[in-house]
């Protein structure tokens, strides 16, 4: 997107729409593609159709100058203040009943002055504060200075929120009508407008003409000579062609003429270098360029209106470079220039010599060439810079001038002393010009219009345009004849448009007729195809470069008919065939199960920097312990999961801390839980999301989807009923894992082992799924857990892989018969070594216990007295139930004997006495 | 009656008003209307009583012991009416005391959005297609009609990895030649493509480095524009309820000929202008426009015979919009104070 800003008077010059409501217009031109993001209005009052209150209206937004208030004044006498040295009195006569009497201190004002024309400012009229150091309006009131009554003001510019200009008071044309509302003689208002590269073409006032002259059916204006002499030709071959100079005033070469299509170059003589017109700097402040000299300004100026970035050497600067070459030169020191396409003058010594004025004897060359890989070059903005040969350079027999299209060079630019001017108005290659202003980080209001692409016709008007105004603001004259170098000539581009495609690709019935009317409002060519009535061949205008296929016409034609025309319908083709999802479904199956669990759904940044990695890896090296003795085991250290190097990395990070892939979701999460840990009770997270695993033989990485599961804080918040601050450890979050698993059906085959992992503390395991690993679980190791800032509490951290768990997401069980008779509960308790686990226990339980048992709950462990020294006491309720009777005493007296047994036997457990 | 009736029956009905509880109660039924009780005792001893006096003497008995009986329910009676009330006493509670609530967690906002967005258009048959995060410059830009060096890469500023040629998608419109390729050629696709993109773009309250984006593709024999409104309109509808009114502006993608924009009237003010249009009356809710005939080709369908239109839009924004979210920062930032205020 490229945003410019288009004041009103100044498109009015070239399309009538000061008798059109200016938001209007503005919805208009967004609906047609040209987005109006912003209307500022510098006097002109807006419509109801503007939405702004005033009382919300800012500095961006201007002032309407209220057409009761504020009018063309004339200053009929003005003489000293009676009391004051440094203040007048001035009798301003505005259309009222009578003059008014007002006090001034303006410098711009001397006592005696009369018959000059002001914005004269009301009592009551709303103004911009001057004196405030924010942007703030003010009411202007009466006052009285000693003694003397102010009956109103004559403004300054910021007083009437047109610029910050507040040295004297604005002094209006000696034509101006006294009495007029001064917002009908000079208001304005500014159009900022951001848009896409396609209309390339309409970054400048001329083009956003052209635009509302279609939208309207109303004539383009042609005030400008250089825009007369257009009207009506289509093709760029039919583009007027310059005439070269009587005597030619410069050499150019384009030994790169894929880079550089077209160089032209204009002499102005006898410039004096000073400040542009008030109306100049105006039309330039509110398209938003800085007024600099008359000469700049120019160039400025002609490009904000045609768009064509031009640029202005000193003359006599290329010649003394020129003279310096030969100097070189004649000591044997250089070569001839590559030789390409050239508009070689012939030797000015010899030729006739038309004017008095002579010019040099030795004529500057202009050389448009590649860089050498690694040239230098100080660009106006003081850098050096390196180059490349994929760069075009503006060069001359002595050295390096400018980058083309880029950036001027500090050593020929134009300053107080020049006196002729050299105008270079050029085309170049966009892609190629883009690049550069990338590569150098260059970008400038001619590189944003040189990169979306100019038509090579442009620089001949445009620099005829800026040439003349450039004389018309300094002076001197415009040397007849243009030198034009034109070695990649545009040629015309003409698309057959059939109407029923039209048809075809909008719903919509479009005649014909108006098809063609459309596209010739848009300056396009159309006839038909031969005898064939159903093919439009269109030529396109020369200033397009974005048309090249019937869809880029049928948007032409659909924007200006507006897409409100276009019908609603709903789609009558052929409905695809449809699928279940699985892999959708399964992920929010899971993402259900685990909000039902009670934890909060997260989304982290995917990238992550060095400090996430330095963070996760913090206790790489610390002693391995024992998972049940929890003793250090001799030796072991914590392995290393990854490299965090061997990530995908980013080229152009916007930040350190984002400047790489994550592989793994839980340095996201540790990061959660910290930041939540300190306002939040009981935190309770997961994430389901993409991680990135580079693949060895393939540029791209793998995206596995992975859940993430973060637990800490009180088990439950605390309330006028639980006072009981139960923290959360690993076993709520094996619970939350057991559920999610036995929800999907995959707890049956479902393990859980002791493991080690460089996040995780003592407590930790992995689940595998049959021989499978799911992931791992476990409470984040203290050294991590103080990387990562956490509190002092046990922190519960999960990963797990979502495929698994999707392909389970089918699972319907099968109905378990449901008994009629009644259960039997029992309670035995066990005495087995510390190193027996539950899970075997269990195990021997329920193998011993048959179709009979029917469930096992472990209710108690206990160490202590009671117990052997290295033994634990487990205590379960075992529950007997049969399908087809009313278990006796003696049939559960004879498993239970049989469990003991067995127990004894497989580990060696003893009955609790 | 006689006398030891007498004093039998007054002894009983003052005995029972002692019974206090259940357990008194039927000690004292025991004792006078069991089986071994004092007043079974008086019918079974009438023969002890002289013949002459022994109608009466029955009758007296019998109207003792229906007496009594009905003594002792009503007794009971009051002893269950009393120890209910007791109950209930004790029960006493204030009501508005906070319930206790059961831990459910929350879904995340933005997928809140993408359930939302894909249920709507799953009703008009369009199903959820996946594809990759990290692209190939080819499939981000130069498939989708953006030649290396086109002005129009300037719409997406883009994170490059360190592996050449490979980025972070700025879009999920790669995912366009995806599905073509996946499911064409020569069959018609309806898919929404939901995904993270990525931009390099300074991270501001308005602009993300990563953002949900979802893209539309339907292709067919007959697909319109006319088709892109109706859609569009379709889903505007139920996303945002029924009776928008809905603006589309001319835009540009170079994936797309025609482009349009779309707008749907403010939902806060209604058009009439505030803050949150920013006093245009109108939000931006998606980008759309016909498949360029280019990126058809690209993805294997002759576009002289197949025709289709393609969409994206941002959940986060859609989200911002509905719940007057204003810093897009909350999304990714995990913060439990701003998750657990969507449900």
């Amino acid at each position: 997107m490229t945003a410019i800003k288009v004041p009103l008077s100044w498109l009015n010059d070239f399309v009538d729409v000061f008798d059109l409501d200016p938001v209007e217009l503005a919805e208009r031109l967004t609906l047609a593609g040209l987005e109006v993001e912003h209307i500022r209005w510098v006097g002109l009052n807006p419509s109801d159709a503007y939405h702004v209150p005033a009382d919300r209206m800012g500095e961006e937004d201007g002032l309407p100058w209220e057409l009761d208030k504020l009018f063309v004044g004339e200053i009929i006498r003005t003489e000293r203040h009676p009391n004051a040295d440094r203040l007048l009195l001035a009798t301003v006569e505005y259309g009222g009943d009578k003059p008014m009497t007002i006090i001034t201190g303006a410098p711009n004002l001397r006592p005696g002055d009369s018959m000059i024309k002001v914005a004269f400012a009301t009592i009551g009229a709303r103004l911009v504060d001057p004196y405030a150091d924010a942007y703030k309006t003010m009411t202007l009131k009466a006052g009285k200075i000693r003694g003397i009554r102010s009956e109103g003001m004559a403004c300054s510019e910021r007083e009437l929120g047109i610029s910050d200009e507040h040295e004297g008071i604005i002094i209006l044309p000696p034509n101006a009508p006294v009495g007029m509302p001064l917002a009908d003689y000079m208001g304005d208002a500014v159009y900022s407008m951001d848009l896409t590269p396609n209309l390339a073409r309409d970054l400048n006032i001329i083009g956003v003409a052209r635009e509302v002259a279609a939208l309207y059916d109303r004539p383009l204006k042609r005030p400008q000579p250089e825009l007369a002499a257009l009207a009506g030709i289509v093709r760029p071959e039919d583009m007027p062609r310059p005439q070269p100079p009587a005597r030619r005033f410069v050499n150019i070469e384009i030994p790169a003429p894929d880079l550089c299509h077209r160089y032209t170059a204009i002499l102005i003589r006898d410039v004096e270098i000073g400040e542009s017109p008030g109306w100049i700097k105006d039309r330039l402040r509110k398209a938003g360029v800085r007024p600099i000299s008359n000469i700049v300004d120019a160039t400025n100026y002609a490009m904000l209106e045609w768009g064509q970035p031009t640029h202005a050497f000193d003359y006599d600067l290329l010649v003394e470079r020129a003279r310096q070459a030969e100097g070189q030169k004649s000591r044997g020191a250089e070569e001839q220039s590559d030789s390409g396409f050239s508009a070689e003058a012939s030797d000015p010594l010899t030729s006739d010599i038309l004017t008095s004025d002579p010019l040099p004897s030795v004529l500057p060359t202009i050389i448009m060439r590649r860089a050498r890989d690694g040239e230098k070059m100080t660009t106006l903005d003081g850098v050096e810079r390196e180059l490349t040969s994929d760069m075009l350079m503006i060069t001359d027999t002595l050295g390096t001038v400018a980058v083309g299209g880029v950036m001027g060079g500090l050593e020929t630019e134009v300053n107080d002393q020049t006196r002729n001017v050299l105008l270079e108005a050029a085309s170049f290659d966009f892609i190629n010009n883009r690049r550069t202003s990338q590569t150098l980080r260059l970008p400038s209001e001619a590189t944003a219009r040189f990169s979306k692409g100019i038509s090579a016709e442009m620089p001949v008007p445009a620099g005829l345009r800026c040439a003349r105004l450039m004389v018309e603001l300094a002076g001197g004259e415009v040397v007849e004849g243009i030198e034009d170098c034109y070695p990649t000539e545009q040629h015309s581009v003409t698309i057959d448009l059939a109407p029923a495609e039209v048809r075809r690709i909008l719903g919509m019935d479009v005649p014909t007729a108006q098809i063609s009317d459309i596209l010739r409002h848009l300056e396009f060519d159309v006839e038909p195809l031969g005898d064939d009535e159903n093919t439009l061949r269109v030529t396109v205008p020369w200033f397009r470069l974005d048309a090249t296929i019937p869809a880029d016409l049928i948007e032409e034609v659909v924007r200006i008919i507006g897409y409100d025309q276009i019908p609603t319908t709903l789609m009558d083709d052929a409905l695809p065939p449809q699928w279940r999802n699985w892999a959708l479904e399964g992920k929010e199956r899971v993402r259900d199960l685990l909000t039902g669990a009670g934890l909060q759904d997260i989304i982290s940044y995917r990238l992550i920097g060095p400090e996430v990695n330095r963070k996760l890896l913090a206790a790489q090296g610390e002693p391995v312990y024992d998972p049940v003795a929890g003793v250090a085991v001799d030796d072991r250290q914590l392995p290393v999961i990854f490299d965090p190097e061997a990530l995908v990395r980013l080229e152009n990070p916007l930040t350190p801390a984002a400047d790489r892939l994550r592989s793994t979701m839980l340095g996201n999460m540790l990061a959660a839980l910290a930041r939540n840990a300190r306002s939040v009770d009981r935190v309770a997270l997961f994430e389901i999301g993409k991680v990135y695993w580079p693949v060895e033989d393939d540029s791209l990485p793998a995206e596995p989807e992975l859940i993430s599961i973060g637990l800490t804080g009180v088990r439950a918040a605390r309330n006028w009923s639980n006072q009981n601050d139960q923290m959360l450890d690993f076993f709520d979050l094996k619970g939350v894992v057991e559920e999610l698993l036995a929800r999907l059906g995959l707890l049956a085959d479902a393990r859980f082992e002791a493991t080690v992992h460089p996040l995780l503390g003592v407590r930790a395991a992995r689940v595998l799924i049959g021989k499978n690993e799911l992931g791992v679980l476990g409470e984040v190791h203290p050294v991590v857990r103080r990387a990562f800032d956490l509190p002092d509490q046990r922190a519960c951290i999960a990963e797990l892989r979502l495929a698994p768990l999707v392909a389970a997401v089918s699972y319907r069980p099968a109905m378990q018969s449901i008994s009629n008779f009644p259960a039997v509960k029992e309670d035995l308790a066990v005495v087995v070594d510390e190193a027996v686990l539950a899970e075997q226990v269990e195990q021997v339980i329920r193998q011993a216990g048959g179709s009979l048992l029917r469930d096992v709950t472990l209710f108690d462990i206990y160490r202590g007295k009671q117990v052997a020294a290295g033994k634990k006491s487990l205590a379960y309720s075992l529950t007997f139930q049969a399908d087809d009777k009313t278990l006796k005493d003696s049939d559960v007296e004879k498993v239970r004997k049989r469990i003991i047994a067995r127990l004894g036997q497989a580990l060696g457990a003893e009955l609790r006495a | 009656m006689r006398e030891d009736l007498q004093l039998l029956r007054e002894g009983a009905l003052a005995g029972l008003q002692t019974a206090g509880d259940a357990d008194a109660l039927e000690a004292w039924r025991i004792q006078y209307l069991g089986r071994k009780g004092t007043v079974t005792d008086l019918m079974r001893n009438i023969g002890q009583v002289p013949a002459e006096e022994r109608p009466a003497y029955g009758q007296a008995a019998n109207a003792l012991k229906n007496e009594l009986s009905e003594a002792f329910d009503a007794r009971q009676q009051a002893l269950v009416q009393e120890s209910l009330a007791a109950e209930m006493a004790a029960e006493g509670v204030d009501v508005t005391l906070p319930g206790r609530r059961p831990q459910i967690g929350g879904v995340h906002p933005s997928n809140q959005t993408l359930r939302e967005i894909t249920d709507i258009f799953a009703t008009m048959g369009f199903q959820v297609f996946a594809s990759r995060d990290v692209e190939t410059d080819e499939y981000n830009f130069e498939l989708l009609n953006m030649p290396p060096g086109h002005p129009a890469r300037d719409l997406w500023d883009t994170f490059y990895t360190t592996t050449p040629g490979v980025i972070m998608r700025t879009h999920t419109s790669p995912g366009q030649i995806h599905a073509m390729k996946a499911l064409g050629p020569d069959k018609p696709i309806r898919v929404i493509l939901p995904g993270m993109c990525y931009r390099y773009e300074q991270v501001s309250a308005r602009a993300e480095m990563m953002f949900h984006q979802v893209e539309g593709l339907a292709i067919g024999r007959h697909i319109t524009m006319a088709d892109l409104k109706g859609v569009i309109v379709e889903f505007a509808n139920q996303l945002y309820g029924a009776g928008r009114k809905l603006r589309f502006r001319c835009s540009h993608f170079p994936f797309t000929e025609p482009s349009v924009e779309a707008d749907v009237d403010c939902i806060l003010c209604g058009g009439s202008g505030c803050a949150v249009c920013k006093y245009v009356g109108w939000l931006e809710i998606m980008g759309a426009g016909m498949v360029h005939p280019t990126v058809l080709r690209n993805g294997g369908y002759d576009p002289a015979e197949w025709s289709g239109f393609a969409f994206g839009m941002g959940p986060e924004r859609i989200t911002m919009l509905k719940s007057g979210i204003s810093d897009i920062r909350y999304f990714f930032g995990n913060d439990l104070r701003f998750l657990e205020q969507f449900g």
